[in-house]
C-alpha cells in the first residue's frame, strides 16, 4: 500500500480540518447572528465550492499563487517559496475547497439553539461572547462533530484542486486520490483497489459518525 | 417607596407583513408588589416586557427602573439588556438544557468569586425549595420544579425589577398556588415590582394587587382587578369577565342629573334605564348584563328599586348542576341564572309568563 500518500493526505485533512473550524465558527455564528443583510452574497460565496468543478477552483488558485500576483508575492516572502505545489498550497487550496463543509453544519447548528435560550443569557447579564461560549458552542455540539468529520473526509478524498494546485509530487502532494488514479493508470488494480478501499470506509465511517451525532445516539448533553 | 418603581413610556410601531402595523403606546407606573398586565394574546404584553428588558428597542418613550435609567429615547439612552438590572422569566422558562440546576442558578453569578456564588445559588435554591435538585439537569425535573429554578436564577442576581411571562400557564392549579405562595414571601421584605403576565382570570385572582389590562397595544382599564373587572369596557374583556347577556341598544335621552339614560334595545320596542355614559341621543351603545345579576318574578313587582321591570315569557329551562339557566322572552332575550330552589318554589317552567328585573347599575356599557 502507498503509506506515503496516505500519511500525506490525513496530515492534509487533520491541518486542514482544525484549521477550518476555527475560520468557520466566527463566519458561521456572524451568519446566523449578524444583521447585515447582504450576507446571502457571503452565504453564496461560502456554498461556491460545492458545485464549481475543482479545476476551476484549482485553476485560479494556480494563477493567485503565481508569482505575479501580490498574493503570490506575499507567500514568496513569507515562506521563501511559493504556493503552487507545495503541502502549504494544499492546504489553501483544500480549505477554500472544504470550507462549505466545516460553515454549513455550523449555520445549521447554531439556528437550531432557542433564541429565547440567548435573550436569558443576555439578561442575566451575560455578554455576546460569554453566550456564544457558555451557551451556543455547547448546544450545537453535533455541527461541531459534524464539521470537524465532514470536512475531514472531504479533504480526504479530493482530488481535482489538487492536481490542480499541488501536482503530483511524491510525499510533497501526491494525496491517496492522486495515487489511486496513478494506480489504475498504470493499470495496478490491485494497488487502486486498496487504497479505494479504504477511502471508502473511512468516507462510510466518517458519515455514519456524523449521523449518530446528529440522531443523538451519542450526546454528552441529557436528552431536552 | 416610589424610588423603587419601575415607570415605562413605550411607544414602538411594528410592521408586519401582510397587516397593517401593529402600535405598542402605553405608559405604566409599576409599583413594588406584583402588578398583573392582563390582556388576550396579541395585545403586546410580551413585547412590553420585552422593551423593558432591553431585548427590543422602542421608538420613542422612556423607561426607569427607579434611579436606574434603562432606556430614554430623547437623551439616546438604551443600556444592553446585560446593564438593566432585571429579571425576566420567560414564558419557555428558557433554562439551558445543558447545564444543571446549580449552573443554571449561578450563570447570572459570574462576576462572583466561586465561594460567594456557590453559597448565594445555594441560599436561593433554598428559597425556593430545589436545593435538593442541584445536580440534576432541567430535562430530568418536573414542570413545577423547572418553574421553581427559572425563579431562583432570575431574582439570584438581586434585580431591581421581576417581569414574568406567562410562567405558570402549563401547571396545575395547586403548585401554580404554592410557587406564588413562596414568590410572595421572598418579595415580603425585598418589595420589588413584579410585572406578571397572564390571560388567566385564575391567576388574576389569586394575585390580585393591581393589575393593567393590555388591549390592542393600548391600556385599556387599570386599578384593583375588582374595579377593573366590575367595569369592562370592551366586549372581550366583558366576557372574560363572565357577562352572559350582550344587548345592542339606543340611546333615546340622556338624564344627567339621575345619573342614567334611557336606551332602546335594537329590533325591539323594550325600554332601559342604565348608567349615563359618555354618549348622545341616537348613539348605538353595548350593554352587557351578567345572568345572576337579573331577577325573575312569578308576579308584577311593586314597590322595588330597580328601575328596570319587563314583562316577558320562559322560552327554555336548563339545569346545570348548581344552577338554572333560564332564557326569557321579552321582545328581547335575556339569559339569566337561578338556583333550583328558586325553580321549585316558584314553579317555574317553559311558557310560563315572568317579569324581568335589571337594576340599572346592572347594567354594564362597552366601548364599540
Amino acid at each position: 500500500m502507498n503509506l506515503q500518500a496516505l500519511l500525506l493526505s490525513l496530515r492534509l485533512a487533520a491541518v486542514v480540518s482544525v484549521l477550518l473550524l476555527g475560520i468557520s465558527l466566527p463566519l458561521a455564528a456572524w451568519l446566523v447572528f449578524g444583521r447585515w443583510r447582504g450576507r446571502f452574497l457571503l452565504e453564496a460565496l461560502v456554498a461556491l465550492p460545492l458545485v464549481l468543478p475543482p479545476t476551476v477552483l484549482g485553476f485560479y488558485l494556480l494563477v493567485l499563487m503565481g508569482p505575479r500576483t501580490p498574493f503570490g508575492r506575499l507567500c514568496q516572502a513569507l515562506f521563501g517559496h511559493g504556493l503552487a505545489f507545495t503541502f502549504e498550497g494544499l492546504v489553501v487550496g483544500s480549505l477554500l475547497y472544504s470550507l462549505p463543509f466545516a460553515v454549513q453544519p455550523l449555520v445549521s447548528a447554531f439556528r437550531g439553539v432557542d433564541r429565547a435560550l440567548l435573550d436569558a443569557s443576555f439578561v442575566l447579564g451575560a455578554s455576546r461572547l460569554r453566550t456564544f461560549r457558555r451557551v451556543i458552542l455547547p448546544l450545537s455540539f453535533s455541527g461541531l462533530v459534524t464539521a470537524l468529520v465532514l470536512s475531514f473526509a472531504h479533504t480526504l478524498g479530493e482530488f481535482g484542486v489538487v492536481l490542480m494546485v499541488g501536482g503530483n509530487l511524491p510525499g510533497i502532494t501526491r494525496t491517496v486520490s492522486i495515487a489511486i488514479y496513478d494506480s489504475a493508470q498504470a493499470l495496478d488494480y490491485a494497488a487502486a483497489n486498496r487504497l479505494a478501499l479504504l477511502l471508502l470506509l473511512l468516507s462510510f465511517t466518517a458519515l455514519s459518525v456524523v449521523y449518530a451525532v446528529n440522531r443523538r445516539v451519542w450526546s454528552p448533553w441529557s436528552p431536552r | 417607596m416610589s424610588s423603587t418603581a419601575l415607570s415605562a413610556r413605550v411607544r414602538r410601531t411594528q410592521r408586519r407583513r401582510g397587516a397593517s402595523a401593529f402600535v405598542l403606546d402605553v405608559a405604566l407606573r409599576i409599583e413594588p408588589g406584583f402588578t398583573i398586565l392582563f390582556g388576550p394574546s396579541g395585545a403586546g404584553k410580551s413585547t412590553l416586557l420585552d422593551c423593558i428588558a432591553g431585548l427590543a428597542r422602542p421608538d420613542q418613550g422612556r423607561i426607569a427602573a427607579g434611579d436606574l435609567l434603562l432606556f430614554d429615547s430623547e437623551t439616546r439612552t438604551n443600556l444592553p439588556p446585560q446593564q438593566r438590572q432585571l429579571a425576566y422569566v420567560f414564558q419557555t422558562l428558557a433554562l439551558f438544557p445543558h447545564l444543571t440546576v446549580e449552573e443554571n442558578a449561578g450563570y447570572g453569578l459570574a462576576h462572583l468569586p466561586e465561594g460567594q456564588r456557590r453559597a448565594r445559588v445555594r441560599e436561593i435554591l433554598e428559597s425556593f425549595r430545589v436545593a435538593g435538585l442541584a445536580a440534576h439537569k432541567p430535562g430530568e425535573i418536573s414542570g413545577g420544579e423547572r418553574q421553581r429554578v427559572a425563579l431562583a436564577r432570575s431574582l439570584v442576581t438581586s434585580p431591581r425589577v421581576l417581569l414574568l411571562d406567562e410562567p405558570l400557564s402549563a401547571l396545575d392549579a395547586a403548585v401554580k398556588a404554592e410557587i406564588l405562595a413562596d414568590l410572595r414571601t421572598w418579595n415580603a421584605q425585598r418589595r420589588l415590582p413584579i410585572l406578571y403576565v397572564t390571560h388567566n382570570r385564575e391567576e388574576v385572582d389569586v394575585l390580585g394587587e393591581r393589575m393593567i389590562v393590555l388591549e390592542q397595544g393600548r391600556v385599556m382599564a387599570e386599578g384593583t382587578p375588582r374595579e377593573v373587572l366590575e367595569a369592562p369596557r370592551r366586549k372581550s374583556l366583558a366576557q372574560a369577565a363572565g357577562f352572559e347577556n350582550f344587548l345592542a341598544a339606543t340611546v333615546l335621552d340622556l338624564r344627567e342629573a339621575d345619573g342614567v339614560m334611557r336606551v332602546r334595545l335594537e329590533g325591539t320596542a323594550v325600554e332601559f334605564e342604565v348608567p349615563l355614559a359618555h354618549a348622545a341621543p341616537g348613539d348605538r351603545v353595548q350593554l352587557a348584563i351578567r345572568a345572576g345579576d337579573i331577577l325573575l318574578a312569578t308576579q308584577r313587582p311593586a314597590g322595588l328599586s330597580a328601575r328596570n321591570v319587563l314583562p316577558g315569557r320562559i322560552v327554555a329551562l336548563e339545569e346545570r348542576g348548581a344552577l338554572v339557566r333560564v332564557q326569557v322572552d321579552c321582545g328581547a332575550r335575556f339569559l339569566v341564572h337561578v338556583t333550583p330552589g328558586a325553580v321549585r318554589s316558584l314553579r317555574l317552567a317553559v311558557d310560563l309568563p315572568v317579569w324581568v328585573v335589571v337594576k340599572t347599575h346592572s347594567c354594564h356599557l362597552l366601548a364599540e
